[in-house]
C-alpha cells in the first residue's frame, strides 16, 4: 500500500486534482482510499455526486466521543469503487482542526480502514500551519507528497512552506517529495518558472495540468472529469498525471529555499520587479499623483 | 577564613558540578548576604535553567490555588482537562466556616473535563453549559471563576464572551481567568493575572454586586485583610488581633473570605497586606483608582508582632496607638512564656529555609524569637522587590538562594548541617531521608495557626517537635555494624 498527500495553497485546486487523478488511478486498477483533511470536507465530493458525506468528527460530536463512531458510519464507497473518508472539524474560528486531524487518523488506523487497499491520499487543508496539519506526513503516514502549484506567487511560496514541513519530516519519519503539480493559472512562462522552483527544490513537475473549462462543468455535476467527460483532453492530462504518479520513483528530500532566493526566482521570472524597479515605480506613481 | 568568604566558596563548589551554560545561569541566582548590603544581590523571576529540579508551579496554580481559590461562596472552575484541577483539589488547606457544598465550596472540585471533542470543537459551549448547571446545583454560590488549563489557550476559546453572556443573563458574576499555565516563568504570574481579573472583571462593577450588611457605616477605622489565605486559620487570630486594637476588618481577601468581602474592599481606609508578593498589585491599584493606602505587616513571632501592630496602629489616631500598646502589653506575658519554655530547647539551632513568595523573609524572626538561627533561604517564585526586603531580615553570612534546584538545596544542606529544613512537600522526603528534621512551611504541615501569639505558641511547639524529636536517634545505620 502506498500513501500520498496533496498539499498546496488554499484554492489552488488540490480537492479537484486529486478526486480527478484518484478516478484516472481508479480505472486504471487500483485500490484506493482518500482521507479528506480539511474541516470544511469537500476533498470527496465529486467522488459521491454529495455535497458534502458526514465527518469522523461531526459524527463524533454528534454521539459524544469519537469511540462511539463506528468506521461503516462514515466511510462511503464513491465512483469506481473508491472508498471516502472526511475527517471533519469545528466551525471556523473556534476549536483546533489541527487536533481534529490527529484524532480522525488515529481512528481510521485503530478502526482498519487501512486494510485492502493499494493508495490512500490525503486532501489536506492550505498551508502546513501546525502540528496536527503535518499528521498526514509523519511517520508510518503518507510517504510521497504531491504540491499542487501554479505559476502564482503566493501559491510557490505556500509551496515552499510545504517543502519545509516535508523537509522537517524525511529524516524522522521518511516521508519525501513526489513531485510539484502545475495547475495551470495561465499565468506567464508558467511551466519554465515551476520547473525553475521544482529544480530548486530538488524535485519535478511531474505533470502541467492546463486549464480547460470542462473541469469546472464536472464539477457542477459533483462529478470527475473522466466522470463526466471520460474522452475529453483533460480527462487524458489527468489519466496521465495519474500514471505518472503510479510510476513515480523520483521521491526525494527537498531542500526548501529562502524567501530572497524565491523572489529572485520570481524577479527572474518578472513576476516580481527587482527593488530598483519597485523603487522607480513608487517613484512614478509619486509623479502621477502630483501631476493630478 | 570568614563566614562570608566560607560559604562564597560553598556556593562556588555547588556551582562547580554544572556544565558552563548553566553554571553562568545558576550563579546569578545565588549569594551570600555581606554586612550592610541593601539587597540579597541575586537575579529572580527568570526562567528556570532546564534540565534542573525547580520547584516552582505554574500560572494556574497561582491563579486558582493562591488568590482566588480560598474565596469560598465562589465556585472555582478548572476550565481543560481534568488532572490539572484534580492536583490542585485541596492543596493549600485554606480554612474556612461554612457548610461545604451549600454556601461555600472551598474542599470541592470543579472542572469541565475537557475530553478530545472540546479541544477539537473548542469548549466554549460546554462551559456556558457547565456554567448553567452549577446555577442549578448550587444556588447558593455566589460566583463563578474560570481557571483556564493550557490546553484552553491554545485552541484559543473566548471564554471571556461565555463569562460575560452568562453573567449578564444571571446577574451573577463570571470571571474568566487566563491563567494558561504555559504562561510566564512560575505561578507568580498566575497571582498578577488573578490580580488583574478583580481589577478588570470585579472592582468596576463593585457598586452592582455588593450587598452592604444591614446598617452599614463606614468607619475611619476599616480595614481590609489582604493576601492572607487562612492557611491552617492563620487569618483568624490575625483579624482577632486587629480588632483587638480597635480596626474593624471589613474584608478577608481572600483567606475564609466571601466574593461580597471582594467586592467591600473599595471601602476600607487601609489596605493591611501580608502577602505582598501575591496580592500588591491590587493593592496598587486600590491605592491608584480609590485613594485607599496599604500597609505590609507580619504576624509571623512576637517581635515582628509588636513592631507590626505599631506600625499599623501609626496609621491611625491615638485611640488606636493605645489600645495596640495594651494588646502588646497583654500578650507579652504569653509570649514570654512560649519563649521561656522554648527557647532552651532551640537555643542556637540553625535553619535553612526555601518557601514561596513571603515567607522565606517573614519567618525569619519568628525563628530568631526562639534563639533560632536562619543560615540559607530564598523563594521559589520571589521578584526583586521580594529580595530587597529580605536583606532587612538576614544576618550576614546567610545563604541565598533564588528558584533553588534540588541538586543546590540538598549540597547547601549537606554542607550547612543546619538542625531544621523548612521548606515544601517536594523537599520533605528528600531531607527525611537525609536524617534531617524537617517542617512543611507551605501548609504548616497539617498544623497551624502559625499568625498571631496564639499562632507563635503552635510554631514553637511544632519547630520543637521537629528539632528535639528522638526518632532520628533511634534509626540505626544499617551498614555501620
Amino acid at each position: 500500500m502506498r500513501q500520498i498527500a496533496f498539499y498546496g495553497k488554499g484554492g489552488i485546486g488540490k480537492s479537484t486534482t486529486s478526486q480527478n487523478t484518484l478516478a484516472a488511478m481508479a480505472e486504471q486498477g487500483q485500490r484506493i482510499m482518500i482521507v479528506g483533511c480539511d474541516p470544511k470536507a469537500d476533498s470527496t465530493r465529486l467522488m459521491l455526486h454529495s455535497k458534502a458525506q458526514t465527518s469522523v468528527l461531526q459524527l463524533a460530536a454528534e454521539l459524544g466521543a469519537v469511540e462511539d463512531v463506528e468506521l461503516d458510519q462514515v466511510l462511503q464507497v464513491g465512483y469506481r469503487g473508491v472508498k471516502c473518508v472526511e475527517s471533519g472539524g469545528p466551525e471556523p474560528g473556534v476549536g483546533c482542526a489541527g487536533r481534529g486531524i490527529i484524532t480522525a487518523i488515529n481512528f481510521l488506523e485503530e478502526e482498519g480502514a487501512y486494510e485492502d487497499l493499494d493508495i490512500v491520499s490525503y486532501d489536506v487543508l492550505g498551508d502546513v500551519v501546525c502540528g496536527g496539519f503535518a499528521m498526514p506526513i509523519r511517520e508510518g503516514k503518507a510517504q510521497e507528497i504531491y504540491i499542487v502549484v501554479s505559476g502564482e506567487m503566493m501559491a510557490m511560496y505556500a509551496a515552499n512552506n510545504i517543502a519545509r514541513g516535508v523537509l522537517k519530516y524525511a529524516h524522522s519519519g521518511g516521508v519525501r517529495l513526489g513531485g510539484l503539480i502545475c495547475n495551470s493559472r495561465n499565468t506567464d512562462r508558467e511551466v519554465e518558472l515551476i520547473e525553475a522552483l521544482a529544480e530548486k527544490l530538488n524535485t519535478q513537475m511531474i505533470h502541467f495540468v492546463p486549464r480547460d473549462n470542462v473541469v469546472q462543468h464536472a464539477e457542477l455535476r459533483r462529478m470527475t472529469v473522466n466522470e463526466y467527460a471520460p474522452e475529453s483532453q483533460q480527462a487524458k492530462e489527468y489519466s496521465a498525471l495519474a500514471e505518472k504518479i503510479t510510476n513515480n520513483t523520483n521521491l526525494t528530500i527537498p531542500t526548501p529555499i529562502t524567501m530572497d532566493e524565491l523572489e529572485e526566482l520570481l524577479i527572474q521570472f518578472g513576476i516580481l520587479d527587482s527593488d530598483d524597479k519597485y523603487q522607480e515605480a513608487l517613484a512614478a506613481d509619486g509623479k502621477a499623483v502630483a501631476t493630478v | 577564613m570568614t563566614t562570608v568568604e566560607e560559604r562564597k566558596q560553598l556556593v562556588q563548589e555547588v556551582l562547580d558540578a554544572y556544565p558552563e551554560k548553566a553554571k553562568k545561569a545558576r550563579s546569578k541566582h545565588l549569594n551570600v548576604t555581606e554586612e550592610g548590603a541593601s539587597d540579597c544581590g541575586v537575579k529572580s523571576n527568570k526562567k528556570s535553567v532546564p534540565g534542573v529540579m525547580t520547584t516552582r508551579g505554574c500560572a494556574y496554580a497561582g491563579a486558582k490555588g493562591v488568590v482566588w481559590g480560598p474565596v469560598k461562596d465562589m465556585i472555582h472552575l478548572s476550565h481543560g482537562p481534568v488532572g490539572c484541577g484534580y492536583y490542585s483539589w485541596s492543596g493549600r488547606r485554606n480554612y474556612y466556616i461554612g457548610t461545604t457544598g451549600v454556601d461555600t465550596f472551598g474542599t470541592m472540585q470543579f472542572t469541565s473535563d475537557f475530553q478530545e471533542r472540546d479541544i477539537v470543537f473548542g469548549g466554549d459551549k460546554k462551559l456556558a453549559k457547565l456554567l448553567t448547571e452549577i446555577d442549578d446545583l448550587f444556588p447558593l454560590s455566589q460566583g463563578t471563576t474560570i481557571e483556564s488549563e493550557c490546553p484552553v489557550g491554545l485552541i484559543g476559546d473566548d471564554i471571556e464572551a461565555v463569562a460575560k453572556k452568562h453573567a449578564k443573563d444571571t446577574g451573577k458574576p463570571v470571571i474568566p481567568v487566563r491563567c494558561e499555565g504555559f504562561r510566564g516563568v512560575s505561578q507568580s504570574l498566575g497571582h498578577h493575572i488573578a490580580n488583574d481579573t478583580v481589577r478588570d472583571w470585579v472592582l468596576p462593577k463593585a457598586d452592582e454586586y455588593r450587598k452592604l450588611p444591614e446598617g452599614f457605616e463606614s468607619t475611619p477605622y476599616d480595614v481590609n485583610i489582604i493576601g492572607d489565605y487562612n492557611i491552617g486559620g492563620d487569618a483568624w487570630p490575625s483579624r482577632k488581633l486587629l480588632e483587638d486594637i480597635g480596626l474593624r476588618v471589613i474584608c478577608q481577601f481572600s483567606g475564609d473570605g466571601t466574593f461580597n468581602e471582594v467586592v467591600m474592599t473599595p471601602l476600607a481606609k487601609l489596605n493591611l497586606i501580608h502577602c505582598y508578593r501575591s496580592m500588591n498589585y491590587i493593592c496598587r491599584f486600590m491605592e491608584e483608582k480609590y485613594g485607599i493606602g496599604w500597609l505590609e505587616y507580619n504576624f509571623f513571632g512576637p517581635t515582628q508582632i509588636a513592631k507590626s501592630l505599631r506600625k499599623i496602629a501609626a496609621a491611625f489616631d491615638e485611640t488606636i496607638q493605645e489600645k495596640a500598646e495594651q494588646v502588646i502589653a497583654e500578650h507579652e506575658k504569653r509570649a514570654k512564656a512560649i519563649v521561656a519554655k522554648y527557647r532552651p530547647r532551640l537555643e542556637g539551632k540553625t535553619v535553612m529555609m526555601m518557601v514561596g513568595g513571603l515567607r522565606p523573609r517573614h519567618v525569619v524572626p519568628a525563628f530568631e524569637d526562639l534563639g533560632m538561627e536562619v543560615i540559607g533561604t530564598g523563594y521559589e517564585f520571589g521578584h526583586g522587590d521580594d529580595y530587597k526586603r529580605t536583606a532587612d531580615y538576614v544576618k550576614e553570612g546567610t545563604v541565598i538562594y533564588d528558584d533553588v534546584s534540588g541538586f543546590e538545596f540538598e549540597e547547601f544542606a549537606k554542607k550547612l548541617k543546619p538542625d531544621l529544613i523548612a521548606a515544601g512537600i517536594k523537599e520533605k522526603y528528600v531531607f527525611q531521608k537525609m536524617a534531617l528534621p524537617f517542617r512543611q512551611m507551605h501548609s504548616w504541615d497539617y498544623s497551624g495557626p502559625y499568625h498571631g501569639y496564639e499562632g507563635f505558641e503552635v510554631f514553637a511547639r511544632d519547630m520543637d517537635l521537629a528539632v528535639n524529636s528522638p526518632a532520628w536517634g533511634l534509626i540505626e545505620t544499617p551498614w555501620a555494624s
